[in-house]
């Protein structure tokens, strides 16, 4: 039994100490943003946000996260009040198969929480851990600058 | 009287202070060497340019050299000492900012006496102790190789050393105390392989500057040879004897892990290793092998204790005894199963992506745990160009309780040394270590 | 989910019943038996296969193409939508799904918008037709003064009548007409717009969008132990230990096929390595040597099929001569997300939902494995991670179904981990490339003397004998003979022909059907290879002329949307002959027609090669691509700078590494792909649209043009030029010397 918070609301999961968080959210919790890539920490699908920073969700035991934070997709917003993030990642049709988008989100997200307005060099360094195969690399970036410019406040 | 007295004596303090004086610049002073315009590319052959190339890369001479994405042998990168930080310099044939001036002379020069070009004494940082023991000719290659790579326009920062180390003149003295200025050495008794890498560990290769440790003054312990050193913040394992290695090393084990940057029976090479190994890809099979041979000799057969706990830790590897020997928690147990099994094993488990089972790991058998701290924290890459991630860095996942509990685990399960001390303090170290460390780079990074 | 569990009514119930309307139909004097019907409206002429309007007007378009991240159901929305005149919102699209769309194969070769695209055009043209005709009875007026406006046939006073109150029963159940009443291209309103990926929106909210999402309820997780190389046998297991492990249900063991199903999925993947330990394989030496590896692949068994011999009696004399081979590995899709599928056997009836590319072929595989009539398997696509071509998702699939059905009743979920999809995989076949070409005193190509040798570039559709399950179960099945592939459209030697005009050509296609390494179709299957050969050797040869590469190409190109898209990119690139540039940085150009029946495609590129350690920096890509009449530009932009960055991973990193027995690429670090850092700085796709024409289609357009144009840049930075694949550092860093 592990007690945690998930974007912003209190949970408690039955999962084997050991589960990685992944499974917990995905099988138990029922979530779908966060995806299986690799199991390895080398593709960076999992991505989620722990106490706010990037952890690869396939290789964090859901015992580490007794009592801390646990930030997915699901908490950025929603279909009706879409987040910044997700509002520019649409605009910009920043996917194809948008598998790893999830992931790509996620690790932005803890980059804009403390860079208001990152350069695309910072953006690909920060996303350097997730891969993509469709190649739309391109457009993450543009779309994350996008979102950037939304949570200063600012218009397209 | 007594004026007389004292003015004798002080006559002679002055011309004591005066033979002093002398003596010191004796000591200190170096001339400059006159700048030639070297017209790049022309005056090599290729073939002493290729074995330049094959030399510098032994040399590792770009890993400091090069500033993180800098441009390569423009200098910048910032080198931590115990006395402070100091900036490699730009060798790039830029005559006005790297070595484009510089004449085989002064190159030697600086290569055997670690003097600049213009007479300065050149800190320690460049491991001159050892390239003194370089043949001329292969001095000669070296800079050929240099004299042909592209000229960049840079200008290291300043260093930053503390009082006294700040004061350049004071290296002439460390140099009278510990710069021994002789061949690499050389023993009929041995075959020609061990003779080429004593040549090449003792002296290009340096490997003493990491490995060896070093006295208050910065300089090796030649009488702790390869008995383990220190360098950007990670222990470099003793290579003679006192080798942590779980699986004792041999000439064949070495080359693969030079030459391929991995051994399944030692693992990765991490940290500073990786550029090492990165570099010798491109170093003929010979010489690799000759490193080998010369650096396994260093540790000797061993005894009867280590080869027995030697096979203990292969038949616990190859699963015949898998189980984890104990452990300090059941947390930590479970922290063990969700996030390091998966790729570690456990017992009765095959890992579907088998990393080096840990009963094998040198970093968890060092007697301080700051290397499994940033092995744990930061993850590994491959060794070579690409940099992929090989395992996950878990600075993100782990508290620093969580991470110090899991190191005390892995420790007590994998291993029959000792428990760590105080692995937090490690945990804080290393942290420390990184951010000046990252200061310096953002020191260098500033235009 | 519930609703996937719903039964359609059978469309081939419906079907019988209007079968009176066919026949006088079929009986029409305008359907000659050699005029064909639009796009696959060939195969599946009725209407009601392609759309439906219910009573309460709501309109249902199926397609038998899948949705697999190219923005196909985009697209084909937009098609219908404008044809219909409604808006796209209005119009729900049925994707691939054996009970309920038509059987278009597979989703591949950059077909769905001809194949799928033309037909539903057509069908929801020709429904607006009869919409029109019906509309003209219940208003009592002619059809010249009627116009179908969102979703209602409206007469000049403004009344209107709604699709739905016009559509009885039968009203679609007609076949298709040769003619069709298109909107002209001017007055589209619809199709040429950048309408918004309808499926992007649950993907970045966390919505269920791919049958990994897929949860039904008693659902257990399903992980196979496969053998530890292609050749090798399982020799003993003992399951105990892994049946006693928590939340097991069943440990599958038939033949070399070993399974386990859990409640939970990481119990699932824990009792799954606890298995593989248990399991004791016998390993044989299958594979060649990699380092001899393109000798080896021409001393294979097969056949040589000649694909052109042209000789002119007219042409000006030789006067150089160039000669060079191009060498290809094999390489993998490499989907970000393990294959995954679902199924559940339950009355007699095996569904199964999963991202394979083609639903029909599918069933038809799981079928004769499980020895069930088709009719008794339901195959329903859901999107998974992009495919690329034939990855692990058929058999994934496969996995599902056999467990499913060996626990009736249970829905099972199976997903390979990393390491199976990277080891199992169906890889593009590794190529060897060799051409001979010779210049006039002019400069100009007198001839051409090209041979690829390759293995086959497709097993499927193979049924049960090309899955993982069907060859490693006690009683297998054998594999179909390998397929070379035809021509126009070809396999491995898709894109052999040049579009250039030399009038001595003489091509072959040395198939090799080893399979010695499991292969299927990736994405542009032999075209990539080829184009990157054609393309390197034509900079060779304009090199030899003493031409500009682009300036080369014109001089040999004769086909004008061919010459449009090279001069478009030229310009949009800034393309100047002799260009001086810094020290390492190179410009490269290719074109091609993909499978010379589908989009132009012209790449350029700008890049650095860094000189001390051979890596190169991609700077800039600029595309101009012409896929026939523009559906979605920005869909299309996606698709062709999708394809150039995967392409550039292709070209700069990727190949399959092995030894005697087994896969070494069995995970990221040991198969890289560009990341980050890698990628270009920036890519400029221009959009060339021909309004009217036929759609061409555009996923698999830029993947070769990208990797010749990078080589081109590299041999200019550089000085040298490289042959074998990939162009990774450490060949670059050889090449360049010190």
């Amino acid at each position: 039994m592990t007690e945690f918070r998930l974007n912003g609301q209190s949970k408690r999961v039955e999962s084997e100490p050991d589960t990685p968080l992944l499974y917990v959210l995905r099988d138990e919790l029922q979530l779908n943003g966060a995806k299986y890539g690799c199991g390895l920490g080398q593709c960076g699908a999992c991505t989620v946000l722990l106490d706010g920073k990037p952890v690869f969700s396939c290789v964090v035991p859901v015992s580490v996260i007794e009592n801390r934070e646990v930030s997915t997709i699901e908490g950025l917003g929603t279909a009706a009040q879409p987040g910044p993030l997700q509002r520019a990642f649409i605009e910009e049709q920043a996917a194809q198969c948008g598998y790893c988008i999830p992931g790509m989100m996620m690790r932005a997200q803890a980059l804009l929480a403390t860079t208001r307005d990152p350069t695309a060099e910072q953006i690909r360094r920060q996303l350097q851990p997730n891969l993509c195969r469709c190649g739309t690399q391109n457009r993450i970036v543009k779309a994350v600058q996008r979102a950037a410019r939304y949570m200063k406040g600012g218009a397209a | 009287m007594r004026r007389r007295r004292r003015s004798r004596r002080s006559g002679v303090g002055w011309v004591l202070l005066a033979a002093a004086a002398i003596a010191a610049a004796w000591v200190v002073w170096r001339p400059s060497i006159r700048t030639e315009a070297v017209s790049r590319g022309v005056p090599f052959e290729a073939e002493l340019v290729q074995r330049g190339a094959e030399l510098a890369a032994i040399g590792n001479c770009n890993a400091c050299h090069t500033r993180e994405g800098g441009p390569a042998y423009a200098g910048g990168r910032p080198i931590a000492t115990p006395f402070g930080t100091v900036f490699s310099t730009n060798i790039t044939p830029d005559a006005e900012t790297g070595i484009g001036g510089w004449t085989p002379a002064a190159f030697t020069r600086a290569m055997r006496e670690g003097v600049s070009r213009d007479g300065r004494h050149l800190y320690p940082a460049f491991p001159y102790d050892h390239m003194t023991r370089m043949r001329q000719p292969d001095i000669d290659a070296v800079y050929a190789f240099i004299m042909t790579r592209q000229p960049v326009v840079a200008t290291p920062p300043d260093n930053d050393l503390t009082f006294p180390f700040n004061l350049r003149g004071l290296i002439a003295f460390w140099k009278l105390l510990f710069l021994e200025r002789a061949a690499a050495p050389a023993n009929a008794q041995q075959n020609a392989e061990w003779n080429r890498g004593a040549y090449l560990v003792e002296g290009l290769g340096h490997c003493g500057a990491c490995h060896t440790p070093r006295n208050a003054l910065g300089a090796e312990k030649r009488d702790r040879a390869y008995a383990g050193g220190e360098t950007e913040g990670w222990v470099a394992p003793a290579l003679n004897a006192e080798s942590p290695a779980a699986v004792p090393w041999d000439a064949e084990r070495l080359y693969r892990y030079l030459r391929h940057g991995f051994d399944d029976r030692h693992g990765l090479a991490a940290g500073p290793m990786a550029p090492v190994v990165r570099n010798l890809a491109s170093v003929p099979d010979g010489d690799v092998r000759a490193i080998s041979v010369y650096v396994a000799a260093m540790a000797g057969q061993p005894n009867a204790a280590r080869s027995q706990a030697a096979s203990q830790a292969l038949a616990r590897a190859s699963g015949a005894n898998a189980a984890p020997r104990g452990t300090t928690s059941t947390v930590a147990a479970s922290l063990y199963a969700g996030a390091c099994a998966q790729c570690h094993g456990e017992s009765g488990r095959a890992p579907s992506n088998p990393a080096l089972h840990l009963a094998l790991s040198s970093s968890l058998r060092l007697p301080v745990p700051d290397n499994a701290v940033r092995i744990v924290r930061d993850g590994v890459h491959s060794p070579d160009l690409g940099g992929e991630p090989l395992m996950p860095g878990f600075a993100n996942a782990l508290s620093d309780a969580q991470l110090a509990a899991l190191l005390a685990h892995l420790r007590t399960a994998f291993t029959e040394q000792p428990a760590w001390g105080d692995i937090n303090q490690s945990i804080r170290r290393v942290r420390e270590h990184d951010a000046s460390a990252l200061r310096a780079r953002q020191k260098a990074s500033q235009p | 989910m519930s609703a996937l569990f719903k039964t359609p009514v059978s469309r081939r119930a419906v079907l019988r019943g209007g079968s009176a309307l066919i026949v006088s139909f079929s009986l029409a004097p305008a359907l000659l038996a050699q005029e064909r019907l639009p796009g696959a409206l060939q195969n599946t002429p009725q209407l009601d296969a392609w759309l439906r309007i219910a009573a309460d007007g709501s309109i249902t378009v199926f397609t038998g193409k899948c949705e697999l991240g190219q923005g196909i159901k985009t697209a084909l929305v937009q098609v219908a939508a404008e044809q219909l005149c409604v808006e796209p919102k209005a119009v729900n699209l049925v994707t691939a799904d054996t009970a309920q769309t038509p059987a278009e194969g597979y989703t591949a070769g950059s077909l769905s918008m001809q194949d799928s695209g033309t037909a539903i055009m057509h069908a929801c043209a020709q429904a607006r037709g009869i919409l029109l005709a019906r509309g003209a009875e219940r208003h009592v007026l002619p059809v010249s003064l009627l116009k179908a406006e969102n979703g209602a046939i409206v007469a000049p006073d403004g009344k209107r009548i709604g699709y739905g109150e016009l559509v009885a029963d039968t009203t679609l159940k007609v076949r298709a007409q040769l003619q069709s009443p298109l909107i002209p291209p001017a007055e589209h309103k619809i199709v040429g717009q950048s309408l918004p990926r309808v499926d992007i929106p649950a993907k970045v909210m966390g919505q269920p969008a791919y049958v990994h999402d897929l949860r039904l309820p008693g659902m257990v997780h399903g992980r196979v132990v496969r053998p530890l190389g292609y050749g090798a046998t399982l020799v003993l297991v003992d399951t105990s230990v892994v049946e006693k492990l928590p939340g097991v249900r069943k440990v599958v063991r038939d033949g070399n096929f070993l399974a386990v199903t859990a409640d939970r999925e990481f119990r699932a993947i824990k009792a799954m390595e606890t298995l593989a330990a248990a399991a004791r394989w016998d390993e044989r030496d299958t594979l060649p040597d990699q380092a001899n590896l393109y000798a080896w692949l021409k001393q294979q068994a097969g056949r040589t099929i000649p694909i052109r011999d042209e000789k002119s009696a007219t042409s000006a004399p030789a006067v150089k001569q160039l000669e060079a081979e191009y060498l290809r590995p094999y390489q993998m899709h490499a989907s970000i997300g393990p294959s995954c599928g679902v199924a559940l056997y339950k009355d007699d009836l095996l569904t199964v939902w999963s991202h394979a590319q083609g639903m029909f072929p599918l069933r038809q595989a799981i079928s004769q494995l499980l020895k069930l009539p088709p009719e008794k398997v339901r195959c329903i696509h859901m999107e998974g991670a992009g495919c690329y071509g034939h990855n692990g998702a058929d058999d994934a699939a496969v996995d599902a179904a056999y467990l499913a059905f060996s626990d009736p009743g249970t829905p099972v979920r199976v997903q390979w981990m990393r390491h199976q999809e990277h080891q199992w995989e169906p890889y593009g076949s590794a190529m060897a490339m060799g051409v001979r070409g010779s210049l006039d005193a002019s400069g100009r190509i007198v001839e051409w003397d090209y041979a690829v040798w390759t293995d086959t570039h497709s097993t499927r559709p193979g049924g049960a004998g090309s899955t993982l399950v069907g060859q490693h179960i006690a009683t297998p099945f054998t594999p179909p003979p390998a397929n070379p592939g035809a021509q126009p459209a070809g396999a491995g030697d898709r894109n052999i022909v040049p579009l250039y005009r030399v009038p001595n050509m003489r091509l072959l296609y040395h198939f090799r059907p080893h399979q010695t390494l499991r292969v299927s179709a990736l994405r542009g299957l032999g075209a990539y290879a080829n184009v990157f050969a054609i393309e390197s050797f034509m900079d060779e040869l304009a090199a030899a002329a003493g031409a500009d590469p682009v300036e080369f190409r014109l001089r040999h190109m004769e086909e004008a949307r061919a010459v449009a898209v090279i001069q478009r990119t030229a310009a949009a690139f800034g393309w100047q002959a002799d260009a001086r540039l810094p020290k390492g940085r190179g410009r490269g150009f290719a074109f091609s027609r993909y499978k010379n029946l589908g989009a132009y495609c012209a790449v350029a590129v700008e890049l650095d090669v860094e000189h001390e350690t051979g890596r190169v920096r991609l700077r800039r890509a600029v595309s101009a691509c012409d896929s026939g009449q523009t559906v979605n530009p920005d869909g299309i932009r996606n698709q062709i700078e999708g394809g150039i960055i995967q392409a550039a991973s292709w070209t700069l990193n990727e190949q399959v590494n092995f030894d005697k027995r087994r896969i070494a690429s069995r995970d990221w670090s040991r198969y890289p792909i560009l990341r980050f850092a890698d990628m270009f700085d920036s890519i400029q796709v221009e959009v060339i649209d021909r309004p009217g024409a036929p759609f061409l289609g555009t996923g698999e357009a830029s993947q070769g043009p990208t990797g010749a144009a990078i080589a081109n840049a590299i041999a200019q930075a550089t000085g040298k030029r490289l042959r074998e694949l990939p162009l990774n550092p450490a060949r670059v860093k050889a090449a360049i010397g010190v």
